[in-house]
């Protein structure tokens, strides 16, 4: 009997051991495949980098941008494809952007370690994570319940501690945690709601990504002044102008 | 087997045409809802193929298949009956995603698989077709004949079954039809085994059961899926009608507040609304109205309220009503009376019945008057003058952002309808219209190009003097009028802008300092489009420009068409850094297509002279003519139809009427056309059609213009009449050459029926892609003018010196391009 016993022990060992290494190769893979995807985010960066008006993005994103688990957030079936660079499902008819789209519009808000963020739209919670790695509290609301609850949970179970998330609607904001340095929105507009611009701190940032699922078109850049003054800017996430010749 | 009867089974082939025919135009209902127009295009018409395949296939079994003609045939068409539903089923389980095709290299396979899948039942259906023709080939005129009866019938009865049943029952409906064809043919035959007959009639029973009829499911990218995903989102109705299925939701935890160009000043907060989904997408608003105005000020913080800044309580009318969104926004502006045209009466029914407690009564409220129709029709048909005409929003952002509405005929937006709405506004009325903004700028530009040509062509000689255009954050708003706009307009206009922080693209004397203030681009974009279109450099601001924004036309009515070809290598090279968006979906689609069908036609008309010359008999030479013949015949016959289709939307003003009215008339007086053949085969030589065809083309080319500009102010049922006889001497010619063609070569060496039946089946497939793209690029003339020049090479390459040419498409193929307006 005691010999069964210890064969059974051994056995499971074994297969702990194999999990473990199983585990620890996988994390390893992955580590590999977001540093190459790091690396071709910079490529790409420093191909449009005239067009975006800036020589590369912040050190800053792109540390966050290989350090977060991008795999951890898509679907099982889809985490080997989780570091190449295009957008990917993640079900409930969402999508999670290409890393150098979710990368540029990091950029763009310009965060610092002080600055508190609400995000509209928590999808996977991948955005949230970026945001969290930049800075000190991420607010994100999401209007899928299911999306919203997998959301929490996972952001909660990898640590992101700072990042607090909410089912619900997301057009009146995070009452209560106003004004926010820079408001993401996520989530399919038809407006920018002026609620949300309320919100935006003196000096602060809205970026609104526009365009269908899997397709990035535009994004809206809306800035407040010191003095409460608000302009938007339209920039296309691509090196691209419409006319050629002497135009 | 009991041997051949001596007829056809001709009720058994109307059947399996009527069915075949039918099954198709669903086929693209179905598609369009849980997918996209554009993606139902390519799928159909790469399962079409199935016609092709089945001549080749029979070609190369004929041999094998002698003897076995009656159970040959009733398997096709109950396989036919039991494939066209469960195919179909079979493909909504697929975990196909259109939106991946370019991301995803597992999605071309399961592409695929729906080809496949969806190829069977026209495979089955071509079968019976195709098996006849060889069975009795010296009655092929009457079989052709019975077969474009059947087609014909199965369009219009479609279109009148989709008025009563929900596309998935009408799917059984069909499938039932197929195995009610198995079951005619049992009984016309005498044939069969004893279990068949009940078998069949059981399939039937079940099929049209009420009850058990499978869900659509929607892509869970459609705009419907995600609308119900939301917390508190529900379904409250859904219709449908050939025009659309409609659904209706309600959200009450997170309120719609589709308001789409709202300025981001606005005090006001929208109210409670409903959204209206056609096809699962294409968000229309139902809005909260109890009949106070006053939480309708956020109808007054959009770009399409500055007309109504510019007027004084205005006669308006409003093109496209939708849930009333405009109509409600003239009211609120103290329009003194409303004109609001809607095409589809089940969204008038939503607003005006099933939600009159939500939305008020809107259209029945007494200055409000509101018109089925289709909006060009209504403008050309009516002598009605107006202070203001506004045009609708064009489609859902997404979609026109993605480019899905480029394979989509619009006679709304083009130089001559813009022309005629112009010349129904009273001096000093106003034409507006909203656009959404696109980065770089497509839609916005050509409208103001399109405006100018109008403009010009009515004789203005500074089009800029009677144009003022702003835009928001994601809409622009054009504005043109009958004459100069006044120094006081152009302060209301300065005014309007500001206050909402709207940005002011052009008016008369505008400068550049004024121009991307608010909602600033990279750069000026819009101001220096419209400034260069108005200036002597507009052809090579045209030529320069990396999109197509030159205006669109009647002959070429493809407003939402912007790629140019030299742009595409470098979007293309651009994938990886979110370049992609730049790209034009549906007009890839349609370059993607014919590249398919093309590559899948070529195989399929090599295949049997390489794998058994001696199932293709005859020489080189005969077979070289058979192909040429039927092929050009095949094509002809397909270009034609859908070039006149497009012709007679513009006449009967309605998209889906005019598809079954031409399509209708063209196959059952083809199929009369075909009957007569028989008769004249001895005597008449296949030139003297062709000759016909030929002349009453290029007659028509001419005449119907006029004609119709001159007839357009009949009813819509003496318009149908007389689309009825225009279209009756045409499609009976072009219903003799094919069968005198394949009766001739039934004489000569009957073994290539097959193979001829196949090359005219891959032709009709090919030529429908390819009118499409002729007309993107060239025009519908164009479309004309190469079928004409393909009927006459037809004339030429006969098999057999008496000359005997005829056309017959694949039935149905036609309606794939006019369909979806």
């Amino acid at each position: 009997m005691r010999v069964f016993e210890t064969c059974l022990v051994r056995i499971a060992l074994c297969l702990v051991g194999i999990g473990m290494t199983v585990n620890v190769c996988a994390d390893e893979r992955f580590a590999t495949q977001r540093q190459q995807m790091v690396r071709e985010i910079r490529q790409n960066v420093a191909d449009t980098t005239r067009y975006i008006g800036r020589p590369a993005l912040n050190e800053r994103v792109m540390t966050a941008m290989g350090t977060v688990p991008r795999h951890e957030f898509v679907p099982a079936l889809m985490q080997a494809s989780a570091y190449q660079n295009r957008p990917l499902p993640i079900g409930h008819g969402q999508t999670i952007s290409q890393p150098y789209i979710v990368a540029l519009m990091t950029d763009l808000v310009d965060l610092d370690e002080q600055d508190t963020v609400l995000e509209i739209g928590t999808g996977s919670g991948y955005q949230a994570a970026i945001l969290s790695e930049l800075v000190k509290k991420v607010y994100s609301i999401e209007i899928v319940a299911a999306l919203g609850r997998s959301a929490g949970k996972r952001l909660q179970r990898l640590g992101y501690d700072n990042v607090e998330t909410r089912i619900g609607d997301g057009y009146y904001g995070w009452p209560g945690q106003q004004p926010f340095d820079a408001i993401v929105v996520t989530a399919a507009l038809s407006h920018i709601p002026p609620p949300l611009v309320q919100q935006i701190k003196p000096g602060g940032i809205m970026l609104i990504p526009v365009g269908s699922q899997f397709q990035v078109q535009q994004l809206t850049l809306v800035r407040k002044d010191e003095e409460g003054g608000v302009t938007t800017r339209q920039v296309l996430p691509v090196r691209f102008v419409p006319l050629t010749g002497g135009h | 087997m009991k041997p051949c009867s001596i007829t056809p089974p001709l009720i058994s082939i109307t059947l399996i045409s009527a069915s075949v025919l039918a099954y198709e135009i669903l086929l693209m209902r179905l598609l369009s809802i849980t997918q996209w127009h554009h993606f139902a295009y390519m799928i159909i018409s790469l399962a079409l193929l199935g016609y092709g395949v089945s001549g080749i296939v029979l070609a190369l079994l004929q041999d094998r298949l002698k003897g076995y003609f009656q159970a040959a045939f009733m398997i096709n068409a109950a396989l036919f009956g039991l494939t066209a539903v469960g195919g179909f089923l079979l493909v909504q389980s697929l975990p196909f995603n259109a939106l991946e095709l370019l991301w995803d290299r597992q999605q071309p396979l399961w592409l695929l698989a729906i080809y496949l899948l969806l190829f069977i039942p026209f495979f089955c259906a071509a079968n019976c077709i195709c098996l006849a023709f060889a069975e009795y080939p010296r009655q092929l005129h009457r079989i052709y004949s019975f077969d474009l009866l059947g087609a014909g019938a199965g369009a219009i009865g479609i279109i009148g079954v989709l008025f009563y049943l929900a596309p998935m029952a009408a799917l059984k409906l069909v499938s039932a039809l197929g195995l009610l064809s198995a079951l005619t043919a049992a009984w016309e035959f005498r044939a069969g085994p004893r279990w068949l007959k009940p078998a069949l009639l059981l399939g039937i029973i079940v099929l049209l059961l009420p009850g058990a009829t499978p869900e659509l499911r929607l892509s869970e990218f459609k705009g419907l899926s995600q609308a119900l995903r939301v917390i508190g989102a529900e379904q409250i109705d859904q219709r449908s009608s050939p025009l659309g299925l409609l659904s209706t939701v309600s959200s009450s935890t997170v309120p719609f507040r589709h308001i789409p160009g709202l300025s981001l000043n606005t005090p006001a907060g929208p109210p409670e609304q409903l959204a209206i989904f056609t096809d699962g997408d294409g968000m229309s608003m139902i809005t909260r109205f109890d009949g106070d105005l006053a939480p309708m000020e956020y109808l007054d913080h959009v770009t399409s309220a500055l007309p109504y800044h510019l007027l004084d309580r205005p006669k308006v009318l409003v093109l496209g009503a939708g849930g009333g969104a405009d109509v409600l926004q003239a009211l609120y502006h103290g329009a003194s009376r409303i004109d609001a045209v809607e095409l589809n009466p089940q969204v008038v029914e939503l607003v005006n019945d099933e939600f009159a407690d939500f939305s008020g009564a809107l259209f029945a409220d007494p200055r409000v008057s509101v018109h089925i129709g289709e909006a060009r029709g209504f403008v050309t048909g009516h002598d009605q003058e107006y202070d203001l005409v506004q045009l609708a929003l064009l489609g859902s952002f997404g979609a026109s952002s993605a480019g899905l509405y480029s394979l989509s005929e619009n006679y709304l937006y083009t130089v001559e309808a813009l022309g005629e709405i112009l010349d129904t506004l009273q001096p000093g009325g106003i034409l507006a219209i909203t656009c959404w903004i696109k980065l770089p700028p497509r839609d916005g530009l050509k409208i103001f190009a399109t405006a100018v040509a109008a403009l010009e062509r009515a004789g203005v000689a500074e089009p800029g003097q009677q144009m003022v255009m702003i835009r928001g954050w994601n809409t622009s708003t054009l504005l043109l009028s009958k004459r100069a706009f006044s120094p006081g307009q152009i302060d209301r206009v300065r005014k309007f802008s500001e206050q909402r922080w709207f940005d002011l693209i052009h008016y008369p004397g505008i400068e550049a300092r004024e121009a991307n203030r608010y909602n600033q681009l990279q750069q000026a974009w819009y101001f220096n489009g419209a400034r260069d279109l108005l200036g002597a450099e507009k052809e090579q601001f045209f030529a320069d420009y990396k999109f197509n924004i030159r205006p669109a036309t009647d002959d070429r009515p493809y407003f939402s068409h912007f790629l140019k070809w030299r742009t595409l290598p470098e979007i293309l090279s651009l994938r990886g850094q979110g370049g992609l968006p730049l790209l034009e979906q549906g007009y890839l689609i349609l370059i993607v297509t014919l590249a398919q069908a093309a590559l899948a036609s070529l195989v399929l008309i090599l295949l049997p002279l390489w794998l058994g010359k001696n199932k293709v008999k005859g020489g080189a030479g005969i077979r070289g003519r058979v192909l040429v013949y039927f092929f050009t015949i095949g094509a002809a016959f397909m270009l034609i139809e859908i070039a006149f289709i497009q012709k007679f939307i513009l006449f009967l003003s309605h998209p889906l009427y005019a598809v079954a009215v031409v399509l209708g008339a063209f196959l059952v007086f083809a199929g009369f056309g075909s009957a007569m053949s028989a008769r004249l085969r001895e005597h008449a030589p296949v030139f003297w059609p062709v000759a016909g065809i030929v002349v009453i083309s290029l007659v028509y080319l001419f005449l119907l213009p006029p004609l119709f500009r001159w007839l357009m102010p009949l009813h819509d049922i003496n318009k149908v009449l007389v689309s009825t006889l225009l279209i009756a001497p045409l499609a009976f010619l072009m219903g003799m050459p094919f069968p005198l063609g394949l009766s001739r070569i039934a004489r000569h060496s009957a073994a290539l029926i097959p193979w001829a039946w196949g090359i005219n089946g891959c032709a009709s497939v090919l030529s429908a892609v390819f009118a499409t793209i002729l007309a993107i690029h060239a025009g519908f003339i164009a479309v004309v003018l190469l079928a004409v020049v393909l009927y006459m090479l037809a004339a030429k390459t006969f098999p057999v010196s008496s000359g005997i040419k005829a056309g017959k498409t694949v039935p149905g193929l036609k309606n794939l391009a006019g369909q979806d307006q």
